[in-house]
């Protein structure tokens, strides 16, 4: 059932009148309409939505520090987050809307704050102003060729996450298209949203969800357009993507600090073109992206090749970067958690891209731990409470000490020769 | 793939709910590349979150695996879902009510 501007803006006015005086909301709707109407919410109440990547309870207690006077706005029954809750309300009786003034938002008003994991342990806040994320993702408009027409946004990613924030709810927003309030998940529901919704339709997703929908034989509607973002996709998987849903598909590639800052159709062209008036530079080996939307010059965590003035080619990550599906950590930041939990004396998450780690195209990371006095299982409890589940190592290793050199330094080889050498023997190293 | 699923076919004779168990733990444990044996999972302990830990990442790949292999593709607004990862059983059973090869 299509739900009409009208209706948006009482529920937003609605919502606004119960977030309370505080200027901080974690808004962790996880239905896309409930997140939209609480952010604009948000904005005309003059608060700013934090968006953390996860909500395990260490993030919680390191948000309540940042903004002690947060509140989470939740549409879940059984939501377990610490923090004073504001359920989202009903459903307000049909035709009950009364004509509401469609609220201007100051270009310069802080909208939302999310975060980046730094490697001390605290999260790096990044504040976005509604001016420049709405500059962003019209831009993204232009690029995908949206530009002049309406469409329906599917997003398989949530609201909360940068890409997802960015390709469905503000590009809806900002540009003037409709948004599906549905987070479809498994490949039949993508399927079934897709196909409820009208055309022109848009499909925002990422690789993972992309071939789980392509290997499961599940018939595919058609589609105008196929987004990808979080990690590039094989030539192979685009290629199919194409074929099978008969439409172009873009790739974005951006991040949490900047936001997108450019695109490609991987089937044409392996380079990457930047937005106008994004420029990047290479500083001491380091990548930095600076201009146009980007609230400040910033160091990007990707290795990159300027191919032009505009265009780049994307080499990979950064040896300290942790990307699994789109949810970005650091190697000192999850080895700065792990060392936290009493009984660890020593321990180190690494890369480990064997066979064991990694499936779907999914690299996990994997951990060494000295803890004489634990098990496995209770590291990993431990941990479960301090780093979003994707970071879980894969495996945890328990091991007698690990493979400093004299100097301290702990070699991501030595690691990994290390964990080799103990699966094989299924032993204590 | 789905050119072999058909409403019409019949399931192949039903093993006991127990080799249904096993099977599916097999099957887990080869997509996900989990360092442990099938035997090893607690046929009654959560699949995701806390038990074996698996992920939104994890539930996926299974849900791929298991309509290649049964012909059952998972939907979120089915009534059932809430409990089909509670446990390898549960999986299995909703398997055994719903698969088409």
């Amino acid at each position: 059932m299509p739900i009409l501007a009208t209706q948006f803006l009482a529920d937003l006015t609605r919502v606004a009148q119960l977030l309370g005086a505080g200027a901080h909301v974690l808004n962790a709707c996880a239905d896309r309409y409930h997140f939209t109407v609480g952010l604009a919410a948000s904005l005309v109440s003059g608060k700013l939505s934090l968006l953390p990547s996860t909500h395990t309870p260490e993030v919680i207690r390191q948000l309540t520090a940042f903004a002690p006077d947060v509140i989470c706005l939740t549409d879940e029954v059984d939501c377990d987050i610490d923090l004073p809750r504001v359920p989202f309300p009903g459903a307000a009786a049909a035709g009950s809307a009364s004509p509401a003034p469609v609220p201007a938002i100051d270009t310069a008003q802080l909208a939302a704050c999310v975060f980046t994991s730094g490697s001390t342990g605290t999260p790096v806040p990044h504040r976005k102003s509604w001016g420049r994320l709405i500059a962003c993702v019209r831009e993204e408009a232009n690029r995908l060729g949206l530009s002049g027409s309406t469409c329906a946004i599917v997003a398989t990613v949530p609201p909360q996450h940068m890409y997802g924030f960015e390709s469905s709810v503000l590009l809806a927003l900002g540009c003037g298209h409709a948004l599906c309030a549905e987070r479809p998940f498994y490949p039949a529901d993508i399927a079934a949203v897709l196909c409820a919704v009208p055309r022109p339709r848009i499909l925002v997703s990422t690789p993972i969800h992309l071939r789980a929908l392509l290997e499961s034989g599940t018939a595919l509607p058609p589609a105008d357009l196929i987004v990808s973002s979080t990690a590039p996709l094989t030539p192979q998987l685009a290629a199919e993507v194409e074929q099978r849903f008969n439409t172009r598909l873009l790739e974005i590639y951006g991040s949490t600090e900047t936001g997108q800052i450019s695109a490609r159709r991987p089937t044409h062209t392996p380079e990457w073109r930047l937005w106008p008036g994004v420029t990047l530079s290479v500083r001491d080996g380091e990548t930095w992206a600076q201009g146009g939307h980007i609230e400040q010059p910033t160091r990007l965590c990707d290795v990159l090749e300027m191919t032009g003035e505009e265009t780049f080619l994307l080499h990979g990550r950064v040896a300290d970067l942790v990307n699994i599906a789109g949810k970005r950590s650091s190697l000192a930041y999850l080895n700065q958690q792990l060392n936290c939990i009493p009984g660890v004396l020593d321990g180190a998450f690494f890369h480990f891209d064997d066979s064991r780690a990694s499936h779907a195209g999914v690299a996990r990371v994997a951990a060494c731990v000295v803890a004489p006095q634990l098990d496995a299982a209770r590291v990993v409890q431990e941990l479960r409470r301090r780093i979003d589940p994707a970071f879980l190592p894969r495996p945890l290793l328990l091991v007698a000490r690990l493979p400093r050199t004299s100097t301290g330094k702990l070699p991501q080889e030595a690691l990994r020769s290390l964990a080799a050498a103990h699966l094989q023997s299924g032993g204590i190293a | 793939m789905s050119e072999k699923v058909s409403p019409l076919r019949q399931p192949t004779a039903p093993a006991s709910a127990a080799a249904l168990v096993h099977e599916v733990a097999g099957l887990i444990v080869a997509a996900l590349n989990l360092d442990l044996a099938p035997a090893d999972i607690d046929a009654d302990a959560p699949l995701y979150g806390e038990g074996l830990g698996l992920d939104s990442i994890d539930i996926l790949e299974i849900a791929l695996v298991v309509s290649k292999q049964y012909g059952v593709q998972l939907r979120a607004d089915s009534e059932e879902n809430e409990r089909i990862f509670g446990s390898l059983r549960r999986l299995a059973d909703y398997i055994t009510a719903h698969r088409t090869k």
